[in-house]
This record gives structure tokens, sequence and C-alpha cells, in this order.
């Protein structure tokens, strides 16, 4: 909402020292924050000119220039050449002097041109930011300005006016007005405030202009209209240009200068906060007629758009149809032109759901739509029809007849029983009775003592106002928040964080202490970036997707978090980091296939929706676990002095799993793997007990060339949420041994088909519990080896709890792995 | 059977200053152990002046034992001195030969990161969990009860449209991502007895093309405080609090009206940076309010008993201000140089 000054100042008393800052400053304080400042942006010397004398001169170019003579104020007129004809001798005129500047911003200086230097240049309406006339220059007299040479003519005609722009909440429909905005100053101000309400003298009506209103049921059992009034004005000129101040404040306003009778209805409504329409009577037939929209009905707007209807539409209508969708848009039927001369002027009260529908539906939001949505004073239509009557008596030439309407539907707001103590309580102040009586009566409320109590009606432009604590807002808004004083309240001792967090933090701490760096991904993918890494075996993923996605190539919500992770490793790679390790630790959303998800209609009120229905929203969303995921590519360890590079692969993306399992406490089980977005050798499938919780592999060399990333690149991604499921509750570690330990190496020869981590866990198995530790140490093929076969060394480390090991017990503990692994793989022992 | 050797005292002076001289020229171990070979081994002179006392009648034995005696002690110590010397010169040799260039070091580690968003998270959680809050989670993908109904948002309300959602498909779902973490407010109250003191850190989405100032996919921490007598002093001494443990003892608190559906009163908070990098200043952190009874009663609570204080900030907009950004799209497009710039701490 944009305040101009000059307006402002006509409610209430603005110092006349008081700068952009101050009146903004005041305005914060009660609740409206600041979002800009806006000028006419002229300045320098702009001054008025008599035109003391002109020659037309014929350019080669077919144009006719005027070489003018102006008087300035100064000793000497000034020579100033002027492209437009719509002037004469005598008449006053803008003149901007050079060093002025204009609004563009447009300098002006003394510039050579068509054979002259002209000193200056004489303006139109438009090159001063007033209104979109530039037929000619603009002369003073149509504005009944007559002034003296030299005169400061931005003063004149308000150009040195500028108007602040605040933000309203939503709940604040009244501040949507020079009006509520202006009480609102004095309220943080203490300035003198005067209601432009009760300076607007109502006009008699005589006769009643027939208005019916037919809407029983309503929205959510509210009727749309809850007042209406109307009033006729006729021989209205409306070719009449709009005077200057007006445009100038509308400009200011951010509001275009349209045609004198919009002009009027829009400064209406600026001024008070009632959007108001006026209708070409003579286009009107018969009475006017406020109901719903029947099916299938349409309506031709002011924007000459065919509108279909919804019989949720509330629409003003007269004896031939629609002729206006209520509170959004007139019609284009009863439009006001330039042969206009009877103004219907109305200015209606309309429900706030009824509007917010209707100019959603259409995607019509208005000045008119946003104020009835927040809600408009109810009491306030027949003080506005008679002030842009008035306006249109002053400006227009026109006549107010004693035809009118003066409908009030409206339920007056109920009064509201503000127990004693609430307001201190709740806000944690003091706050005498006199201090509270004082800013409900500021805010416009009247006050009634009770018993206990204070009764409080809220004024008719506050439905906002509905209970104790929006009183208490009010009392602690007008007094100021400064009040509140700085109270630390005491928790009850806590617990600290939850497991799961205190293990996805180890998590993420390991991960990066490991040497990768954590990424954020958004989550929107596309339905090829599910399938492609959804699933293991490939197919369509069930995913969730969005109704209105930013992108609609990307309309899912991710399933894996590898495709984000891509498009970051891509950004990555284009900028030249070749050298990648990432890690994100993230939800992802994953509803299960044929599942349906989603609820029926929402519990409706503020009560709790019991729980059953409760049961019913948590169902209503799909799982949506915690993932981990890491990323690897380019060299691990880049090549320095006496060392090579170290490229990365499978390996980084299993060191990754160790550290996972480590972090959390999870014993995580690699085992041969396959996924279809994966290298066919190079993929590892990750379990914890017999529950797999996820893949680590080579990206396929043909989907990584497909998406510009190298030939290799590792990813694995785990199910954090299982991880955290089958960690190991707490660890009761074994108390430490310190026998001296027999160390023994065991070459077993087996086929080269055989993962060697089987063997592993089969000699770990069949060494028994003198076995402290097993490391494969080398895996060797060719001579002395069998083909299809290779010999694979672990080094072993055996220690008894009591005792020192004798060479023999080692080695009959080592002959029992022998001979298990032989059993289930045909392994031998290689001397 | 070789003759017995004479042992004289000059034999004996004469070979020892020939040993001494060949330990003396011994410039290494080698020719260290070439010498005491030579000199002290089973066949050199002493060993055989030594055997040969066994021959020497027996009134001459003391006297020529002294003389052997003397002569290869001489010998033995000038070796060992000798030996000394030379295994200090060797390691300092092998030391200096091992130097290496300790600023061209080859590394095995490479540097990784957390990302600063959900470090700074992390602290701000642990400045609460200090006050002995807790962190409350709840889901992104929401139903839209708990994101607007619960949370006092009116189906109708312009706030409600204000709130620029990602709706799941189809719409009548009732399903979509959280515009804010404020219902984890109505969670925690559902879930948790009362009292409640919470924080709930997290992820939230809006409609918001990427751009200098905005993303539409962010991150918020929210609070919650339930209790019996809870005001807005209390809410103000929380906030304070907060921005003393991150900004420092002088960073303070200013409350200005605002409106949101789910507080009454409702205040948007400033916060007074006074270690901002070009001069302390005022900035715009966050909403809050005392949590408005409505939210209470969809959670069957009693307003009348139990009232309290909720608040929010962007953690984008924190680290922000706080770490003296100007462009928000660092923080979200995964470039490495960002996060590695903070390593693992905020």
């Amino acid at each position: 909402m944009r305040i101009p000054i000059s307006w402002l100042r006509e409610f209430v008393d603005v110092p006349a020292a008081a700068t952009a800052d101050d009146i903004l400053a005041a305005l914060v304080a009660v609740g409206f924050e600041e979002e800009d400042v806006h000028t006419f942006g002229v300045s320098g010397p702009v001054v008025v000119g008599q035109v003391l004398e002109t020659t037309p001169e014929p350019q080669s170019n077919g144009k006719t220039i005027n070489w003018c003579q102006v008087d300035v104020g100064e000793a000497e007129p000034r020579g100033i050449v002027c492209g437009a004809h719509n002037f004469a001798v005598g008449d006053k005129v803008v003149v901007s002097l050079p060093g002025a500047i204009l609004p563009g911003p447009f300098p002006i200086s003394a510039r050579k041109t068509y054979g002259h230097v002209s000193d200056g240049m004489i303006a139109s309406a438009r090159e001063l930011g007033l209104g979109e006339e530039h037929d000619g220059i603009l002369r003073l007299a149509t504005l009944g300005l007559d002034p003296k040479p030299g005169e400061d003519a931005a003063a004149l005609l308000g150009l040195d006016d500028f108007a602040v722009e605040i933000n309203v909440t939503p709940d604040r429909g009244y501040a949507f007005s020079i009006r509520g905005v202006a009480r609102e100053y004095s309220n943080s101000t203490g300035a003198k405030f005067s209601d432009p309400i009760s300076r607007v003298e109502p006009f008699e009506i005589t006769t009643e202009f027939p208005v019916t209103i037919d809407d029983k049921a309503g929205i959510r059992g509210r009727t749309g209209v809850n007042a209406f009034s109307t009033l006729v004005v006729s021989g209205v000129d409306e070719t009449r240009p709009t005077p200057s101040w007006m445009v100038g404040r509308l400009t200011l306003a951010g509001i275009r200068s349209i045609s004198l009778i919009v002009d009027i209805t829009n400064y209406v409504m600026w001024e008070l906060g009632q959007p108001t329409h006026g209708y070409d009577l003579d286009k009107v037939v018969g009475g006017l007629t406020v109901r719903r929209a029947k099916a299938g009905e349409t309506i031709v707007t002011l924007d000459d758009q065919t509108r279909v209807l919804s019989p949720e539409d509330l629409l003003i209508t007269d004896d031939s149809g629609p002729i206006g969708l209520a509170g959004v848009m007139g019609g284009a039927s009863t439009e006001i032109t330039s042969t206009t001369t009877r103004v219907l002027v109305e200015a209606a009260n309309f429900d706030p759901v009824s509007i917010a529908r209707t100019a959603r539906r259409h995607k019509l939001p208005s000045e008119a739509s946003k104020r009835f949505e927040r809600g408009v004073d109810p009491k306030i239509g027949f003080a506005a029809v008679s002030r842009v009557a008035q306006l249109l008596v002053g400006l227009a030439g026109g006549t107010v007849e004693p035809l009118g309407t003066r409908l009030d539907l409206s339920i007056p707001l109920p009064p509201i029983d503000l127990r004693d103590g609430f307001i201190s309580k709740l806000i944690g102040v003091e706050y005498t009775d006199a201090e509270i009586v004082n800013s409900l009566e500021k805010i416009g409320a009247s006050v009634e003592a009770g018993a206990g109590i204070l009764i409080v009606t809220p004024p008719s432009w506050r439905p906002d106002l509905i209970d104790q604590a929006t009183l208490a807002e009010e009392v602690a808004r007008i007094i100021g928040y400064d009040r509140i004083p700085s109270e630390l309240p005491v928790a009850p001792p806590g617990r600290g964080l939850t497991r799961t967090q205190r293990l996805r933090r180890s998590l993420s701490n390991a991960l990066a202490a490991g040497g990768a760096t954590e990424i954020i991904s958004y989550p929107f993918e596309s339905r090829a970036q599910i399938d492609v890494f959804g699933g293991a075996a490939g197919g369509e993923t069930p995913a969730v997707k969005l109704a209105n996605p930013l992108d609609a190539e990307t309309p899912y919500l991710r399933t894996t978090l590898i495709p984000g992770m891509i498009e970051i490793a891509r950004r990555n790679l284009s900028r030249g980091l070749t050298n990648l390790a990432l890690f994100e630790v993230g939800v992802v959303f994953e509803p299960a296939a044929g599942a349906k998800y989603g609820s029926g209609p929402l519990p409706i009120g503020p009560a709790h929706p019991g729980v059953q229905k409760l049961g019913e929203l948590d169902a209503s969303i799909p799982p949506q676990p915690w993932h981990v995921a890491t990323m690897y590519a380019g060299d691990s360890i880049e090549k320095q002095p006496g060392l090579a590079a170290a490229p990365s692969g499978l390996a980084d993306a299993l060191a990754s799993v160790e550290q996972i399992g480590h972090a959390l406490a999870v014993d995580i089980r690699v085992a041969k793997g396959s996924h279809h977005a994966l290298h066919p050798g190079r993929t590892a499938e990750l379990w914890v007990g017999d529950r797999s919780v996820g893949f680590a592999g080579e990206l396929l060399p043909s989907l990584a060339e497909e998406l510009d990333l190298p030939r290799v690149v590792a990813i694995a991604e785990l199910d954090l949420d299982a991880l955290i499921e089958l960690a190991r509750p707490e660890v009761s570690p074994q108390p430490i041994v310190t026998m001296p330990a027999a160390t023994q190496d065991l070459s077993l020869v087996v086929r080269a088909d055989v993962p060697a981590g089987d063997i592993l866990a089969t000699v770990i198995e069949g060494a028994g519990e003198l076995l402290e530790h097993a490391v494969l140490v080398d895996d060797y093929r060719g001579q002395g080896v069998p083909d299809e076969s290779k010999s694979l060394t672990f080094a072993l480390r055996f220690r008894a709890p009591d005792r020192t090991l004798t060479a023999a017990e080692a080695s009959d503990a080592k002959l029992a792995a022998v001979t298990l692994a032989a059993q289930r793989h045909g392994a031998m022992l290689r001397d | 059977m070789s003759e017995p050797t004479l042992i004289t005292e000059s034999a004996a002076a004469e070979v020892v200053a020939a040993a001494l001289r060949a330990v003396a020229a011994a410039s290494n171990s080698a020719e260290l152990r070439v010498a005491r070979a030579e000199f002290t081994g089973e066949s050199s002179a002493l060993a055989r002046m030594n055997a040969s006392l066994k021959a020497a009648p027996n009134d001459q034995k003391a006297a020529l034992g002294k003389i052997v005696g003397q002569a290869r002690g001489q010998v033995n110590t000038a070796i060992a001195a000798r030996e000394a010397e030379l295994v200090e010169a060797e390691e300092t040799a092998r030391l200096a030969s091992e130097a290496v260039d300790v600023t061209a070091v080859a590394t095995r580690w490479r540097p990784g990161a957390r990302h600063p968003l959900t470090l700074l998270m992390e602290q701000m959680g642990d400045i609460f969990i200090g006050m002995g809050w807790e962190i409350a989670e709840g889901p992104e993908l929401e139903n839209e009860w708990f994101n607007f109904d619960a949370m006092n948002f009116d189906e109708d309300h312009p706030a409600r449209a204000m709130q620029d959602t990602f709706f799941v498909d189809p719409v009548d779902s009732h399903l979509l991502l959280r515009t804010h973490t404020s219902p984890v407010q109505i969670r925690s109250l559902l879930d948790r007895p009362l009292p409640v003191y919470v924080v709930a850190p997290g992820r939230v989405y809006r409609t918001d093309e990427l751009d200098a100032t905005h993303t539409p996919v962010f991150h918020q921490i929210e609070g919650l405080a339930i209790d019996r007598g809870l005001t807005m002093a209390n809410l103000r001494g929380t906030l304070e609090h907060l921005a003393r443990a991150m900004f420092g003892t002088d960073a303070k608190i200013r409350l200005r009206p605002n409106y949101f559906p789910f507080t009454e009163p409702s205040a948007e908070m400033d916060v007074w940076q006074p270690n901002a990098k070009g001069g302390a200043r005022w900035v715009e952190w966050g909403g809050c309010g005392m949590v408005n009874s409505n939210v209470l009663l969809a959670a069957g609570i009693d307003p009348n008993e139990y009232q309290g204080f909720a608040f929010g900030m962007g953690i984008e907009r924190t680290l922000q201000f706080r770490n003296d950004m100007n462009d928000m799209r660092d923080m979200v497009e995964g470039d490495i140089r960002f996060s590695q710039q903070f390593g693992l701490v905020v």
C-alpha cells in the first residue's frame, strides 16, 4: 500500500519536517512493515514559464518546430525549441531548465538542436510524471492555474510530494486506505486524526434506486452482500481531464490515470478503502439484482474477456443479465465511455470468502478484490458514493440526483468479554486499566466495564478483532512492543538429542572427516531419473507427483538421492572441479506400489480431530525414510611429488560404506549385487543381517557417458533409517587381552569366481574363538595355481584370553578353518 | 704350531700404535670392522701375544700379562670411541638424507566438509538443547491439515494463498510439501506430554524460482513452548538468549507487530547484530508470537490452562547475514568450493 504524504496530511497532522523515514518508522511501530519510498523523480529548476514569442520553423524532415522565447522570471527570456503546437503566445507552461532532472531519469541540459541552442525544455504532462498525456505540452491554464513566471512549478503541481509504501498484513484490510493509515499514524504518534468519513456530507435520497439481494444460500452459510449503496449523478462530462493533483496522487499511489470517472472511483477507494464502481446508467436496464451465477452463464468483463461463470460467483445483474462480477471486475455492457452522462455510482460490501474465491477462480486479483478479501468497513458505502458524487460534481460538472440506494444488511460485530488481567498475563506486562481502555478506544472500539471484565465492541472496520488475544495484540501494539520485558523461561530438564539425531550427526561428521563434501540437493526429478535410479531391477518406480511443479520436466519427488547428486556433480564438473567426493543425508519419498495416499475431507474447525481421524491423516502420507548417499569421481588422491594419482572408483564407495557403518555402529556386509544402472561387474549389494540396506557400485559407463560424467563414477546409497534401526544398541566391549598373540598366514586355493568375502567369513567361522583378527592380504593367480583358480592369502592373528598360545594350538585352529573352507568351497591349502 | 710370539713392551706399543692409526683412519663402520678384526681378531698380533702367555715362564706371566692386557684395553677403548663417533655421524648423515620439503609433502587425505546450513541448524538446536528443550521432527511431505488447518489457516484466508504451496497431484488428496516447519508444532502438541519445549529445524518448500534471495527448497527452525503462564516476555527472553548465544552478549531483539494465523499477538523480530561486518545493525530475522488458542484447541489443549509462544526463522537468511553473504544461490548449488570454506564448523 502506497500512501502519498500530501493525502495523508489531509486527515492527520504529520509534522511539516517529517521525512519519509520518520513516517515509515511511526508506521513500523504499529505493525506496518516498510517497503519503499516513491517520488516523482523530478528535481532541479522546474519553473513556470510564459511564452512570449513563437516562430514556426519548417524542417527538412517535414516537421515544423517552434522557436520560442519564454519568460522564466529572469531578466532575459530564454530561447527554447519546442515540437508541440498546442499552445500560443501568453500561455503559462512548465519549463525544465538546464540542470533539472525529469522522471526517467531524464537530465535536462542546454543543447543545440534545429539550428538553435535550446536553453531548457517545455514539458508535457507525461514528461513530468503526471499521466500519459503526451499530445502536447502542459498548459497550466487547463488546470485552472495562473502562476507567475519563475515560480517553482514542481511545488505548484505537487511534484515534490512523495509516497511511503508499507506492507499491510492480511488481517488489516482497513489499512488499505488513507483513512486507515492516517488513524494508525495517529495511534503511533499521537498526532490528531480526522476521519475522512465524517467529512463527507451524505446526499439526500428521495427516490429509491431498486436493488434486490437474492443470495439465500451464500457460501459457507454467509450471504454474499452485507451492504449496498448507490447514487445517481447526471450531466457528467467524462471528456474532462483529470486534474493534475489527482493524477499526481494516483501516480504516487501506483495507479495509472485512465479517465476522469475511473480516476475518481479509484481515488475514493484509496482514500476510504471502499471500492466503488460507476455504471453508465443509460445502459442499465431496470434495477439491479445481486445474485449467484447460474451454471454456464457468461459475462464479458471490462477487459473484454468472456468469462464462464461458476454458481459460486456473485453477480451484479440488471434486466439484461450480468453486468458485473461482484467485487472483482465490472462488465463491458454498462462501461462508462466518453459519451456517458448519467452515472450510477455503486459501493457495496461483499463477503470476503465469496470475493476471494471468485478472484482466484478467474485469476483476477484487483485492488477491489484485495480489499474485499481482507474485509471492508460495511458502514461506509453511502459515504463513499457521496464522496464520488461530490467529486463528480466538482470535477466533471455533474449534478447529484436524489435517486439512490442505502441498504445495510450487515450484522454488528459481536462484543468481546475481556477478562481483567488477561492481557497482562498473556503479554507479561502489567498494563493499567486506563492504558487498556485508552488503547482500545484509540483503535475505534467502544469499551464498557462489566463484572470482572471489560465489554469491548470492535469498530465496524475491524472484523479481525474476535477474541481476547486479538485485543491483547492491539493493546500491546498501541502501547508499544518495546514495553515487553525479556524473561527467559525455565524449561523442564531435557533428554538431549535422540539416539537417531546423534547417529545422523555422527554419520555426517564421519563422512566429512573422511573427505566427502556434504550437499543439499533439490528433490525434484523426472520420470526417467526416478526409473533409472529408483529400483535395482528397473521398470516404473512408484513416486509422488506434484500438481504444480516449478519445472514440468521434473514433477516427481525423489525416491533416491542419486539423481540430485548427479546434477550437483555435473555442475561441479562444468566448473572445472573434477575430483569429487560428495555425500548427502536427506529424506526420500517412497510411496508403496499400488498404495493410495491422501485423505478425504479435512477436519473442520479448531478442535482435536479425534484419534481415528488423526490416524487417517497420518496414514495419508507416504513413507519418507532418510537415506545417505555418497559419490566419487576423478581422483581420490591427486598426483603429487612421489605419489601417483589414485583414481576413485568402487573402492571409495565401499570405503564410504565402511565409514557409514563405523559412524553408526552397524555391521554392513558387502556382497556381489546387481543393479540395472550400475556396472554389472562392479556392483555390491549391502546387507545388515538378512536385510538389504542399499547398493554401492560404479555407474554403467554408457549411462555415465549419457549424463556427461566421467567413465568411472562410484556411488553408494543406503537406507539410513534401516541402518539406525539395525545398529548395535550399545557396545559391551570385550575386555582387552594382554596375552601374547600368535600370527600365521594362510593361503587357500579356490575357484576364481568364489567371492573372497565368502572365504574370509568361512575362515573366521572355522578358526573359532582363538582367532582374534583376520584380513585378506593377497589374491594370486598364475604359475603354481591351477587355471580358473586363485590363491587367497589371509593374515591371521590368534590369541587366548588366559595363556600364551603354543604354535601347535594356533596351527590347529588354522587347520580347522581350512577344513571348513574345503567343505564349503572346495578350498585347498596351498603350501 | 707356530713359534710363541715374543711379548715385549716395545712390540705391544708398536701394535697399539698401528691399531690406533688404523682405527683413526676408519671412516665408516665397515672400515672399522676391518680394523677391529685385524687388531682384535683371533689372528691378530695381540691375540697371538695373549695366546703365548700360556707358554711364558711363570715368574714373568704377571708382567707380560699386564703388557698384553693394557695393549688390548687401549685398542678396544679406541675402537669403541671411534664406533660411537661413526654411528653418530652416520645417523646424522642419514637424517640429513631423509630431509624433505615439509611444504610439499604428498598427502593421502582430502578435505571434506559439512554443509554450513546443516551445521547452523545443529548449532541453533544445541543452544536450545542447552536450555533443556528437545528437537522435534516431522515429515516434509505433509497432509494439508497439519500445514494449514491445524495452524489456524482458514480455507479461504488470503494467507493460505500467499504461501505458494507445492501441492501433490491430485490436489484433493490434501497432500503438500510443507511450506513451513510449523506443522511440527501441532505434531509436537499432539504427540508429547505437556509442558512442551521444542525446536524443529528442517527443510521447507515454496514455489519460488531460484534467485539471489529465493530458493524453492530452504530451511527453517521453529520453536514452540507451551506451559502454564508463559508470556510474550518469555518469548522475548528466549529469543534474546538465542541471539546472544549466536551473536555475542551485546545482541538484542526488537519486536514489531505483525500477523500470522497461528499466533496472536504476532510479531516480526529483528536482531541487533553487534559484530556485523560494516558495523552493528538491526536485521530482520523471523516471525513469532503467542500461540493462537485455535492451534491449542486443534491439539485438544485447554487454552485457559496452557499458553505459550512460537517462533521461526530461515536458516539460509540467518547464514546470509551472520556470514555476510549476498547471494543465496551459493548455498543451494552444491559447488564444493562453497562448503569447503567452512570445513567442519560454521
